[in-house]
């Protein structure tokens, strides 16, 4: 993975300077709140419900065995004992004290870590593919272009105060893993008939309140000119989005406005000005970056371990979580493991101090020393042998991180909520927590099988719930929570934005109602559908029907 | 007299920055001797009789496009960009276009909403002067703030005020 030369290090040392002074001068009441606000956020710092919330940037969800345990070691000492990774792939601590913040800062920095713009109207963190390097249908590495862009968007001194928030994604293989379709610029490596490094981009793509899927505004920008077109792209929306209103201001709002057509033009004009200027790329630096994510050092096994084969068959439990947190890996005899945090007694994608330091021993002992995280809010470690897979089953089950749902019902994203943030409308979490329970019949979720719930507690959409097959979105009506299910929304090729069925739902009811629609799924599914191919097939009417009733679907039909 | 910092050095400056109110039309004008920076516009309606005047520059509200300024910018010898919040970004890509695409080379200086903790950004897309926010600091706090103009030594990116990224500037090791 990328490590810091002594340029890196400095920027962060140096960013580390700047926020304690910045954060003296606030305590000292001489930055007002409102002066403070955004620069705090440029630092990943939310004031929020209890307690501030820091966001430290995990850069394309890479992270070193020894990051990990920095994590570990900042949750227990400035937290309450756990950190939560977020749907951006970046970690969150909930209960840091203001005034210790630069410590925690400083201590991220001594492993090569940041909260550098995690939060704010600026270029947020780069997320890409959580199986980068690893996934037989990878095209191109993307994780070298991650590190490329994450420099260049560092301190970008002209998109610093953005309209909005701006985020990229960047994803190289040929199933989208980054939701780069619902980013305000989706990068999708490719390579033109010549066999040249070039990104296909879209634009304007977003959830929130308005969510959109991208458009392509190239099929084919060549590496060397990624950035000075990102500049273009940045520039015109710098100068013409929208800043009179908050909800309006994504670039998403300013594409549509004018239409992909003439921002494309408008942007090709000013690309114009900056293409194979100083800002190009150069060989030597995309292989200076690209050298930091060589190949480790795999051995060559069997594509087939026997072992591994005889353990499965006799151990159901471990066949259980083989058959869904294993992976496939494009090099014979290893395998990707999906280290779950969706353990139903903890909030999804919640994870303790000591699970932390557990995960960074395994990745040490397994795993080349990395661990990803996913905007699925799980980990990862991608490169394990088949024939250790059974001793870290072992140890990940004796630490609650080897629940065996991979992709199925209840490894559902899940945002904080209102039980922290002081965004959202709703709680999220038992929300989750009680649709775990429900589903706790492990062969009920096989047979229901690959499926997404996501659940989001206000319109900002961080749960990602418009994409999720079953999408549930907490909504406040009259000072209650209430909670708006949607079906249909898809992530990754396929991407879509799923509709509401109807009416909203009270908290108690949520664990019926996901009942209901995946007994309409089991009923309708034909020929081994997934539940997303099945909605697409039948349409949201049997599942209003199954949802609400013979007579409520009637009476909607009629006033409709 | 209040301070404003150019190139990197705290000065005097008593440039007054001339703001109609919604009852004063920019035709009918009569301006005060002294420097002074006129609204857009006011330069408009009188660019003819305002250009050569010492001490004359115009400023620009961040809504302005600086490219209605290209036409004239050999008359003009100095633009102010206003900071109407400091959260408003418009002016850092106004002040890059005036430095990069129309080679303006006469004072560039932030007005409105300036801050210390944007002046490091300020500086790199080629604002040579900060006039910062009417009575936010004391003398004392402003040279303090100068600090801020250093806040990293190395940045990673091409801007105007180093026109190559690090990239290209250092030979990094692998």
């Amino acid at each position: 993975m990328y490590r810091y030369d002594p340029y890196d290090q400095k920027i962060v040392d140096e960013r580390v300077a700047q926020f304690r002074d910045q954060t003296r001068r606030y305590l000292a009441g001489e930055l007002t709140e409102e002066e403070f606000r955004p620069l705090r956020l440029q630092n990943g710092l939310y004031i929020q419900r209890h307690a501030p919330m820091l966001r430290v940037a995990v850069p394309y969800g890479l992270l070193s065995s020894s990051q990990v345990r920095k994590m570990a070691h900042i949750a227990r000492t400035y937290d309450k004992g756990y950190a939560h990774i977020t749907t951006r792939q970046n970690v969150q601590f909930n209960w840091p004290e203001l005034k210790l913040v630069p410590e925690i800062l400083a201590e991220l920095a001594t492993v090569e870590m940041h909260a550098i713009q995690t939060s704010g109207a600026c270029i947020r963190n780069i997320t890409s593919d959580p199986f980068a390097g690893v996934a037989g249908d990878e095209l191109i590495d993307p994780r070298p272009w991650g590190e490329i862009l994450r420099q260049w968007s560092t301190f970008h001194p002209e998109f610093a105060f953005l309209p909005r928030k701006f985020k990229i994604a960047i994803n190289g293989a040929e199933q989208d893993r980054a939701v780069i379709q619902c980013h305000d610029i989706g990068l999708e490596l490719k390579r033109d008939a010549a066999g040249e490094i070039g990104f296909r981009v879209l634009v304007g793509g977003g959830m929130g309140r308005t969510p959109v899927i991208g458009a392509e505004i190239s099929a084919f920008v060549p590496w060397q000119h990624i950035i000075t077109y990102c500049e273009a792209i940045l520039r015109v929306y710098n100068r013409h989005g929208r800043r009179d209103n908050l909800y309006k201001a994504r670039i998403k709002i300013l594409v549509k406005a004018l239409g992909i057509d003439e921002f494309r033009r408008q942007v090709d004009d000013e690309w114009v000005f900056g293409k194979n200027g100083p800002n190009t790329l150069t060989e030597a630096e995309v292989a200076r970056v690209a050298g930091h994510f060589t190949t480790p050092a795999y051995e060559t096994l069997p594509a087939e371990d026997a072992g591994y084969v005889s353990q499965r068959a006799a151990n159901p439990a471990f066949a259980a979580w083989a058959r869904r947190n294993v992976l496939a890996h494009k090099v014979p005899g290893y395998a990707v493991v999906v280290v779950s945090l969706k353990d139903p007694s903890r909030a999804p994608g919640d994870v303790t101090d000591a699970q932390l330091d557990l995960v960074a021993d395994w990745a040490d002992a397994h795993s080349f020393g990395e661990i990803r995280a996913t905007h699925e809010q799980n980990l990862v470690l991608a490169d394990v042998k088949q024939s250790e897979l059974f001793a870290l089953w072992e140890k990940a089950r004796g630490a609650g991180l080897a629940t065996p749902t991979f992709g199925l019902l209840t490894d559902m994203i899940c945002c904080p909520g209102g039980d922290f943030c002081s965004l959202a409308n709703a709680k999220s979490i038992p929300i989750a927590n009680a649709i775990q329970a429900r589903f706790d019949d492990l062969d009920y979720l096989y047979d229901i099988g690959d499926i997404e719930l996501n659940i989001s507690g206000c319109m900002n959409s961080c749960g990602h719930h418009h994409v999720g097959h079953i999408g549930v979105l907490g909504v406040d009506k009259n000072g209650e929570e209430w909670y708006q299910v949607s079906l249909g929304g898809s992530q990754g090729n396929l991407t879509s934005i799923g509709k509401v069925i109807g009416r909203s739902f009270a908290a108690a009811e949520m664990p019926d109602v996901v009942a209901k629609i995946i007994n309409v799924y089991l009923a309708q599914r034909q020929d081994g559908e997934r539940f997303i191919e099945t909605v697409r097939r039948t349409g949201l009417d049997p599942f209003k029907l199954g949802v609400y009733g013979e007579a409520a679907a009637k009476e909607r039909k009629q006033n409709a | 007299m209040p301070k404003i910092i150019r190139n990197g050095q705290l000065s005097d400056d008593d440039t007054r920055i001339l703001i109609l109110d919604e009852s004063q039309a920019p035709e009918e004008l009569a301006l005060a001797a002294g420097p002074v920076f006129v609204p857009f516009a006011v330069w408009q309606a009188h660019s003819g009789q305002l250009s050569g005047r010492a001490g004359l520059g115009v400023w620009l509200d961040s809504h302005e496009d600086v490219a209605e300024l290209v036409p004239d910018l050999e008359r003009i010898s100095a633009i102010a960009l206003n900071f109407p919040k400091f959260t408003d970004g418009r002016a850092y890509s106004a002040a890059a276009l005036l430095r990069t695409r129309y080679g303006f080379k006469g004072e560039i200086r932030a007005i409105g909403d300036v801050l210390r903790d944007q002046f490091f950004f300020m500086q790199r897309c080629g604002f040579d002067t900060l006039q910062p926010k009417i009575g936010k600091y004391s003398d004392a706090q402003l040279e303090e703030a100068l600090a801020s103009l250093k806040d990293f030594s190395t940045p990673y990116q091409a801007a105007v005020d180093q026109p190559e990224p690090l990239f290209r500037r250092a030979a990094r090791a692998a």
